[in-house]
């Protein structure tokens, strides 16, 4: 039941704009989804894949509908320095169709072709120079290569570790690719010191990312006004201030006044009789005076 | 319960909020505003028993204003939509100012002497054409003449009264186009001549009362008309032919129509193309043929006959009665640095009524348009005005051989701004001229005492403003302490590089740039070129003004370098190139030149300044220098790295090519860029660290190479409405320039441009349109760094166990985060700009330019992601304000005040030495300047801070412990003798 729940979640997550009714098969190959994804994704993307993978035939082709749910294929074409593109690996997808049109690519998975000897002799080059590794992909990967290439590359330098690390992310918007985003999975910092790899293996970490999709401006009505103040009542009512943290502010100087008044009140007993001495100038003459006091 | 909770909060609201504002007595004091009207297209003299001799300009800025004949001050002035472009402007029943607009659908009347709108009409108009306004001259006030409006395919008669529409007649039927109407002096038929499909004149009669059709006469020509046309007289036309080497005069008196050809090769040997000038004299035209232009006199047959011919270099006047049914017109053309003003009779161009040489005091370029006026002398003789236009839009009023008064119109359109350093003061410059003697300061100063005290009288109020306006030598032309005195450098449309002071708004200077490749270059942008201080400091600063010969983007560039203390050119050069792009670099050379790139239209990019030197230190930073060109047509972006050396032979070394490193491909089916922008290169960004509460640190992603892109839908592209929310989204993306990463996208479903935005330091806050909410929004993005958020333990930064001064990559795969937050925002904005100050300590102050033409200072911190409903009062003392649900206009917070800066373009920050306060540019027709503190200026004394009173306080206080002293020992003494 709670696995349901979930289901209906991610469904609705998928769904947020314009949802009315969803089919059985749908529901299920979303699961296949969200038991292959790995561990269970709050949103559909960013669907990871790991490398090298294998390619596992799909099995419960049966489930989906041939025409909502296609396979398809791209290459990777890589290119040394300035050298011409070349092929150097492939993804395969499931591109999803919507009932609302909106196409969505989902279970990528890579493979990697290794490096022949001649690409790398090329690639130790470009380590030698610090010069660029260059990769390319189709913007559109139901007519490739669409409108134009998208290319992405790095610094050779940037990729060798044990093995050849790469880190690649692939911007989608529906059937299209804007940008891939290519580098090492880590840090690259400059200077680059010139290494080479032990292991001439790809190590691949593919990411597929769509955007997201801005919040919604909140209109504060006045209902959410009124509940806000009233937990906002709730939440001032048990913090009881004590007196003197409420009124310190008029206590102390109150305090000071009265004790002002108080050393005043006792000046001016003191000073009354002298006071009453200044009044007559002439008892100083007389030497004791003070001492009548 | 609601009340109580509202009066809190605007308690807490008020407590809260430092905003700024000024008194009264304050404006003027740091402030300033400069109106203009912007390049003059038409002017309607009004000098007919008045007092006031004015004026009635419409400009290309669409502005329609009065001004003053004797000084040239506006008397009122009203600035028209952008899309409102004026087609004419004539004064109608002696009282009203009548102008149409908007393709003559538009027709409106002002009152003449005060400017208020008496009516608008808004008149059908059915499809694109020529506009047409006929107001006319009444002779007899009694007869009610209608105001004639051709356009949008209608003629309309409009009553001038109260604007109704009489009769409106349609002439949209297929190919024909009106190209006049004339309506003969005490005739009630109008004559409306138009071409059927370019090769068949048409006439009309129209009677004026009803507006119908009286007659209507066509006849074909079978070589086609080009369009151009040129009135002679009431019942006559001059066209020229298709091939431009014909003239026609079409007469169509109330007969029928005739044609009589002439050849211009007749008239004048060796012609060319000819073309129609735009002036119209009586039974004359003017044509314009190899570069020549030659006075062609019609005759009554219309026959034409050559009588004079002039070099290229003369603008002409309109046609103008004088006594005696003569008519003259005025040419002005130049001879070195003087014009020379001619008014002639049209009749016998041998008569002069007036002949004045004028001695230019700067130089303005060529007369572009004259407007003359005449007047009755005190001898009883004919005297004549003269208004012309030049090449730098200024407007001048030329009278008895004198520059009565000039306008520098050129500062209405300001393409781009830059500021620079006035020059230190040197020893020789003695200061006490320009300061009082200590007599005026203490007198001064007693007076403000004065005031401080609510001790002085009016007139010592008045004394007391005055004092403080020109308050000491505010706007002297030297460096001062705190950096208030400076100059912007304003670039206009024109091609004229401006020098104004930030202390009154004076033009220090102005230059009209030259090319020795083409006669007057259009510039593009302004850039600094060198700023001297640690070294090279005997050098002047100087800025770089790029430019092209023509409109064309091949069009080849030039540069010009002028210096900024004198404003002379230094030097002018064609770069044999085009210009595309301009790339400050963030070196400089050891005379503080800056290194630029200009990507040309072939891919290629040119090192400036093509020194060995410059290309000495290019080369060490070869492999790191990057650029990216955004091709928004296309929607694809790419960034280039820097490859080799061009090697074509034309190509010198400072020539380089470039490889494409990366691209982003939008889908042209979904999404349109419609607007980019980077952060401003010279940003001071005081620190990355931002603690906040709990005692946590964020780390601001601050980057250089961030660009931020929005994309609308390409049906949402138009104007705001025009789809439904289901239709347009728009994105919004932060990309990495060096690797052309994706860091942050985010989509708008139902929202709409235009997207104005401002990008500084960590964060972007863009507007634009909620088709959902019917309002418009601000959202906020802030872009924080996780790949730091571990430097938390002080051990560990004492210890020096952190990455802090660890050098960033591009390349390292960044660890970052975003937060973003949306407001309403109740008004529509021009553009958006951020405070900037020295050392990027104070707190910044989003400037917002709205549609009402003012300027609105918001604190960032009402945009501020972390802000939620109900704030712990530890986010409280934080100085987060609870989230509501759209932004505050505080009315105090308008920086104008009561100004308005009329049709605002841009707003330009700078900042001054003292770090609490930054300068403020805004311009569009009008200019404003001002200065802000958006934290108050905490680290200096305000103008107004009475120093005599100190003074006084000091020693009324010395004197009365003296005085205590004296006393207290007086006492002890007698207490002693006790």
């Amino acid at each position: 039941m709670s696995n349901l729940t979930v289901l209906l979640f991610l469904s609705t997550l998928l769904f947020s704009s314009s949802f009315a009714f969803q089919s059985d098969e749908l529901l299920l190959d979303d699961e296949e989804f969200g038991l292959e994804g790995g561990s269970h994704p709050r949103s559909p993307e960013p669907v990871t894949s790991d490398s090298p993978p294998k390619q596992t035939p799909s099995i419960r082709r049966r489930y989906s509908d041939p025409d909502l749910d296609s396979k398809i294929q791209f290459t990777l074409e890589h290119a040394f320095g300035d050298s011409d593109f070349s092929p150097a690996g492939t993804f395969s997808a499931r591109l999803k169709t919507w009932s609302h049109g909106g196409q969505t690519l989902t279970k990528l998975r890579f493979s990697r072709n290794e490096f022949s000897d001649e690409e790398k002799y090329a690639f130790q080059t470009l380590l030698k120079g610090d010069d660029f590794y260059r990769i390319r992909l189709p913007s559109n990967v139901v007519n490739p290569p669409g409108r134009e290439y998208v290319i992405a590359s790095v610094r050779a330098r940037c990729l060798p570790r044990d093995g050849l690390d790469e880190h690649i992310v692939i911007h989608m918007d529906g059937a299209n690719i804007l940008a891939v985003s290519y580098g090492s999975p880590g840090a690259c910092p400059y200077p680059r010191q010139l290494k080479l790899p032990a292991k001439w293996t790809f190590n691949s970490h593919t990411i597929l990312k769509s955007g997201e999709q801005a919040p919604r401006t909140p209109i504060f009505t006045e209902e959410i006004l009124g509940s806000s103040e009233n937990k906002e009542g709730e939440a001032e009512a048990p913090v009881e201030r004590s007196f003197w943290a409420k009124y310190w502010m008029y206590l102390i100087p109150l305090g000071l006044i009265v004790m002002n008044a108080v050393t005043q009140a006792s000046n001016m007993a003191e000073e009354q009789p002298a006071g009453s001495q200044g009044q007559a100038p002439a008892a100083i003459q007389r030497g004791s005076a003070p001492r009548r006091r | 319960m609601a009340i109580r909770f509202y009066l809190i909060l605007v308690v807490f609201l008020l407590s809260a909020i430092v905003s700024f504002s000024l008194y009264e007595d304050q404006v003027g004091l740091m402030d300033w505003h400069q109106r203009y009207i912007g390049k003059v297209k038409h002017a309607v003299f009004h000098t007919q028993k008045t007092g006031r001799k004015r004026v009635i300009v419409s400009t290309e800025e669409n502005v329609v204003a009065s001004l003053d004949l004797r000084h040239g001050e506006i008397f009122w002035r009203h600035v028209l939509g952008t899309n409102d472009a004026i087609d004419g402007v004539d004064i109608a029943l002696g009282k009203y100012v009548i102008t149409l607009s908007s393709e003559g659908s538009l027709l409106r009347a002002w009152n003449l002497p005060d400017g208020q709108m008496v009516w608008e009409t808004s008149l059908h108009s059915a499809q694109h054409s020529k506009s047409l306004l006929s107001v006319p001259i009444n002779l007899k006030v009694d007869k009610d003449y209608p105001i004639l409006v051709f356009g949008g395919g209608y003629l309309h008669a409009v009553s001038p009264i109260d604007g109704e529409v009489l009769w409106k007649k349609d002439f949209t039927a297929e190919g024909f186009e009106v190209q006049r109407v004339l309506q003969p002096l005490e005739s009630s038929i109008i004559y409306v001549l138009g071409f059927l499909h370019s090769s068949e004149a048409v006439v009309y009669q129209i009677d004026s009362k009803s507006g119908d059709v009286v007659a209507e006469k066509s006849m074909a020509f079978p070589g086609g008309f080009s369009g151009e046309i040129s009135s002679v007289s009431n019942d006559k036309v001059v066209v020229l032919d298709s091939t431009r080497s014909i003239l026609v005069a079409i007469s169509f008196v109330d007969g029928g129509i005739s044609f009589q050809k002439t050849h211009i090769s007749d008239l004048v040997e060796d012609s060319g193309k000819a073309e129609i000038l735009s002036p119209l004299l009586s039974n004359m035209l003017a044509v314009k043929v190899n570069k020549r232009t030659i006075f062609v006199r019609v005759g009554g047959e219309g026959k034409l006959e050559l009588v004079d011919s002039l070099s290229d270099e003369t603008a002409m006047s309109d046609s103008l009665p004088v006594a005696d049914d003569q008519v003259a017109f005025a040419s002005v053309h130049h001879e070195g640095s003087k014009i020379h003003l001619m008014v002639k009779l049209v009749d016998d161009l041998d008569t002069v009524l007036l002949r004045e040489s004028i001695q230019m005091d700067q130089h303005r370029g060529r007369v572009h348009k004259v407007f003359i006026n005449n007047y009755i002398k005190t001898d009883r003789s004919n005297g004549f005005r003269a208004l012309i236009v030049m090449e730098d839009h200024s407007l001048l009023l030329l009278q008895q051989g004198a520059i009565v008064w000039s306008r520098e119109e050129g500062l209405a359109s300001v393409t781009d701004v830059t500021t620079a350093e006035l020059p230190v003061e040197k020893d020789g410059v003695s200061v006490a001229q320009v300061e009082h003697t200590l007599v005026d300061w203490l007198k001064g100063h007693v007076l403000k005492l004065k005031g401080s005290l609510l001790l002085a009288s009016p007139e010592d109020v008045v004394a007391i403003q005055e004092m403080r306006m020109k308050s000491s030598g505010r706007s002297k032309l030297t460096r001062d302490h705190n950096g208030f005195r400076k100059l912007f450098i304003a670039l206009t449309r024109a091609g004229k590089l401006f020098a104004l002071h930030t202390g009154d708004g004076s033009i220090v200077w102005s230059v009209l740039l030259n090319s020795p490749a083409c006669a007057r270059p259009s510039g593009i942008s302004l850039y600094q070129w060198q700023v001297p201080h640690h070294h090279a400091m005997d050098e002047n600063p100087s800025v770089l003004v790029v430019g092209r010969c023509g409109s064309d983007s091949s069009a080849p560039g030039v540069l010009s370098f002028v210096d900024v203390y004198t404003g002379k050119e230094i030097s002018s050069s064609d770069i044999g190139h085009s210009v595309v792009q301009v790339m400050p670099l963030p070196f400089t050379d050891s005379t503080e030149q800056r290194l630029h790139l200009i990507a040309d239209t072939n891919g290629h990019v040119h090192l400036y300044p093509k020194t060995s030197e410059a290309l000495s230190i290019f080369q060490r930073e070869f492999q790191n220098v990057y650029w990216y060109n955004v091709e928004a047509d296309n929607g694809i972006i790419r960034g280039q790295g820097m490859k080799s050396t061009c090697s074509d032979e034309t190509a010198d070394e400072y020539c380089f090519t470039t490889r494409e490193l990366w691209t982003v491909v939008f889908p042209s089916e979904s999404e349109k860029i419609i607007s980019t922008l980077t952060r401003k290169p010279n940003e001071v960004v005081h620190t990355q660290a931002k603690v906040s509460t709990d005692q946590d640190v964020l780390y601001k992603y601050v980057s250089r190479n961030l660009l931020f892109v929005a994309t609308v839908s390409p049906k949402g592209a138009g104007e705001i409405g025009s789809v439904t929310p289901e239709e347009s989204a728009l994105v919004v993306y932060l990309i990495d320039t060096i690797t052309g990463r994706i860091l942050h996208r985010l989509s708008h479903q139902g929202c709409q441009g235009p997207v104005h935005a401002v990008f500084s330091e960590n964060w972007v806050v863009y507007h634009y349109f909620n088709l959902r909410a019917h309002k418009y929004e601000v959202t906020v993005v802030e872009i924080y760094d996780q790949s730091r958020a571990e430097n938390k333990n002080v051990w560990k930064l004492v210890l020096g166990k952190h990455n802090l001064t660890a050098p960033i990559s591009s390349y390292s795969r960044p660890e970052m985060f975003t937060k973003s937050q949306s407001y309403f925002f109740p008004q529509s904005v021009k553009t958006i700009a951020v405070t900037s100050t020295a050392k990027g300590i104070t707190s910044k102050q989003l400037l917002i330019g709205t549609i009402g033409d003012q300027i609105l200072a918001l604190d960032k911190r009402f945009v501020d992601p972390r802000r939620t409903l109900n704030p712990s009062q530890a986010e409280k003392e934080e100085g987060i304000i609870p989230l509501t649900d759209s932004l505050p206009i505080i009315p105090q917070s308008y920086i104008t005040h009561a100004l308005k800066v009329e049709g605002l373009r841009g707003i330009v920050t700078a900042p001054a030495k003292l770090e609490s306060t930054t300068h403020v540019f805004a311009y569009g027709v009008d200019l404003f300047y001002t200065r802000l503190a958006p934290s108050k200026t905490y680290d200096s004394l305000t103008d107004d801070f009475s120093y005599a009173l100190l003074l006084i306080t000091i020693v009324a206080l010395v004197a009365a412990i003296y005085i205590t002293w004296v006393l207290s020992e007086k006492k002890e003494l007698s207490e002693k003798w006790r």
